[in-house]
């Protein structure tokens, strides 16, 4: 039996004996139960030892919040749908909901700036992914040569330090008068925003991997090489699929910078387009693309955490 | 002949920022024979960690020298007993298998696969390091849980893994970190009384580092007891309550000797005047 219940019981029992007469009881008892329910209800919010069953007491934030995160959504919606619709807001400044859902089907289908919205999906996820694949490629085997080597992490980590803070469009224009404007600076551009994530991560990733792991592999007759490639960069893993996470982020915020300059399809090239001319709707069409398919990347990397490193969190 | 041999062998840490250095292991001297169960015990800071990590090859002496057999671990001899055996040491090596106390399994392998890390990385093919596995995961009564994920085992069960895997690789000696230190007293138990029948099955050399004075006294043919500053090993001792043990199986009735009592009181003496010492 839960606490809870077992302190609801207790002060059914003992709230009438403070009632002084049977008259005065039966005048209040309509108010007073409805009240008293109240009362229990908050205090059983509030309780400290009301604790489901298969949880443990004092964990902070504990319990399912799924229902509460769809609930709240439709209210967004709901409230930018009134505020629109009401004509509280003009639709230069934000449209309604259904004017935008209206207009997402409109550039799927006919298109806007030169392209459906495939096209420029299309264009801008082969921007990110591509980037992504090469700072993947290039940046978790150098930051786990960086964390294992002592003259890497001397020639590297003040470079990478020195480049890390700053902002994409600070180097945007050096990497146009290096590449020109076509795909690869764009790719450039997202790929040194990524890189750096990634690197750091897996540097940390080595120093994360416990010495004894290390040194059991030694003494059961691992090479240097076998101890980087079978324990190293294995006991690395989580903190690279976090560094992962945060680049592909870094990804998206740099995408639109990319395709500021000389861009004829992409996603944020269609959103920069539809703001200059002031069509808000597919302004907002754009973002909400953006973000979904980044919260579906997100599902995807932390199925393949599950998956690829169920030991986290684990000892 | 599996000996392993450690001669006047000083480890001292230079101080840092100027600081005094600190002599962590001084001159000490160590024969073990095929077959020795040595039980390392003394105070913190006694150098046995620090011996431990020697004899794995971890760090090198600031003096003297250890081999085991004809090679040599760590040091600098050039020549032994009148024979030029260079100075190419060995460091860790396969030869010595090392079980700590926590944390040094693999967490993407299995248990199996863990068992068998060792005969992998030496490339030994499939089917034959699956089936030694197998035989030493028996051996530690771990038969059923092959596929089991190493995180997801108990303290003991962990600790049962780590010694399966240091003797699939067939090494010469063990090394024995306060192996059963992070585990509950009944399970202590049961892996002391495990752990000496491995031994007694395998006949290896077994190197093994303890706080626990009863437990010392229990599994050792061999009791060295330390003194920390400078960590040094201060007294010998040739015990067989192990045999005792292993004959009766009952490890109160072996706890409550007269011999094993006054045993415990002489250890603990030199323990604990040390302690008072530096206290």
């Amino acid at each position: 039996m839960s606490n809870s219940k077992k302190m609801t019981l207790d002060i059914t029992e003992a709230e009438p004996q403070r009632v002084d007469t049977k008259e005065e009881r039966a005048t209040t008892k309509a108010s007073e139960s409805f009240v008293d329910k109240l009362k229990h209800k908050c205090r059983s919010l509030a309780a400290p030892n009301a604790v489901p069953s298969g949880e443990y007491f004092g964990t902070p934030g504990a319990g399912d919040s799924r229902l509460i995160s769809i609930v709240s959504a439709f209210l967004f919606i709901a409230i930018w749908a009134i505020a629109t619709e009401g004509g509280f807001i003009k639709p230069i400044f934000l449209p309604s909901p259904f004017d935008v859902v209206e207009r997402l089907i409109d550039i799927t289908v006919d298109g806007f700036a030169g392209g459906t919205l495939f096209e420029h999906l299309n264009a801008s996820l082969i921007r990110i992914f591509g980037a992504f694949f090469l700072a993947c490629l290039i940046g978790i085997p150098l930051g786990i040569t960086i964390g294992c080597n002592r003259i890497f992490r001397g020639i590297f980590d003040p470079l990478i330090e020195f480049y890390r803070p700053l902002p994409p469009l600070a180097y945007l224009p050096l990497i146009i008068i290096w590449l020109g404007i076509d795909e690869s600076s764009k790719i450039t551009l997202i790929f040194l925003a990524m890189l750096s994530p990634i690197v750091l991560s897996a540097r940390s990733g080595v120093t994360s991997v416990r010495i004894e792991q290390i040194q059991v592999a030694y003494s059961m007759g691992a090479t240097p090489w076998q101890v980087i490639t079978q324990v190293i960069a294995r006991g690395s893993m989580p903190d690279i699929m976090n560094g992962m996470r945060i680049a592909i982020g870094f990804g998206w915020t740099t995408l639109v910078a990319a395709e500021m300059v000389a861009a004829e399809r992409g996603i944020g090239f269609m959103v920069l387009n539809a703001s200059e001319f002031l069509v808000t709707d597919v302004v907002i069409a754009g973002i909400i693309v953006i973000g979904i398919i980044a919260y579906c990347f997100d599902m995807l990397m932390r199925y393949l955490e599950r998956k690829l490193i169920p030991w986290k969190g684990c000892n | 002949m599996n000996t392993l041999k450690v001669c006047e062998v000083s480890v001292i840490y230079p101080g840092s920022e100027g600081g005094e250095s600190v002599t962590a292991l001084s001159d000490v001297n160590l024969t073990m024979k095929q077959g020795d169960l040595v039980v390392a015990l003394g105070a913190s800071g006694c150098g046995k960690t620090t011996l431990l990590n020697l004899i794995a090859g971890f760090i090198s002496p600031s003096k003297g020298y250890l081999t085991l057999g004809e090679s040599l671990v760590e040091g600098y001899p050039r020549v032994l007993c009148g024979k030029d055996i260079g100075d190419e040491v060995t460091g860790p090596d396969a030869d010595r298998g090392v079980v700590f106390q926590k944390h040094a399994l693999l967490p993407w392998l299995n248990v199996i696969e863990n068992t068998e890390f060792g005969l992998k990385l030496q490339g030994v093919d499939k089917t034959v390091r699956r089936e030694r596995a197998a035989e030493y995961l028996k051996l530690v009564g771990l038969e059923e849980f092959h596929q089991h994920k190493v995180y997801q085992l108990s303290g003991g069960m962990q600790q049962r893994v780590g010694i399966a895997r240091a003797l699939t690789n067939d090494p010469k000696m063990l090394l024995l970190d306060e192996p059963l230190g992070a585990l509950d007293a009944l399970t202590r138990e049961s892996l002391q009384e495990l752990l000496l029948d491995v031994w007694r099955k395998t006949n290896k050399m077994m190197f093994f580092i303890t706080h626990s004075v009863d437990e010392a006294l229990l599994l050792a043919t061999k009791l060295v007891v330390m003194s920390p500053r400078p960590g040094r090993i201060t007294h010998q001792f040739d015990l067989n309550f192990n045999q005792q043990f292993l004959d009766c199986r009952d490890a109160r009735q072996v706890k409550s000797t007269p011999e094993f009592i006054a045993m415990r009181e002489q250890v603990l003496s030199i323990i604990h005047g040390d302690e008072l010492a530096t206290a």
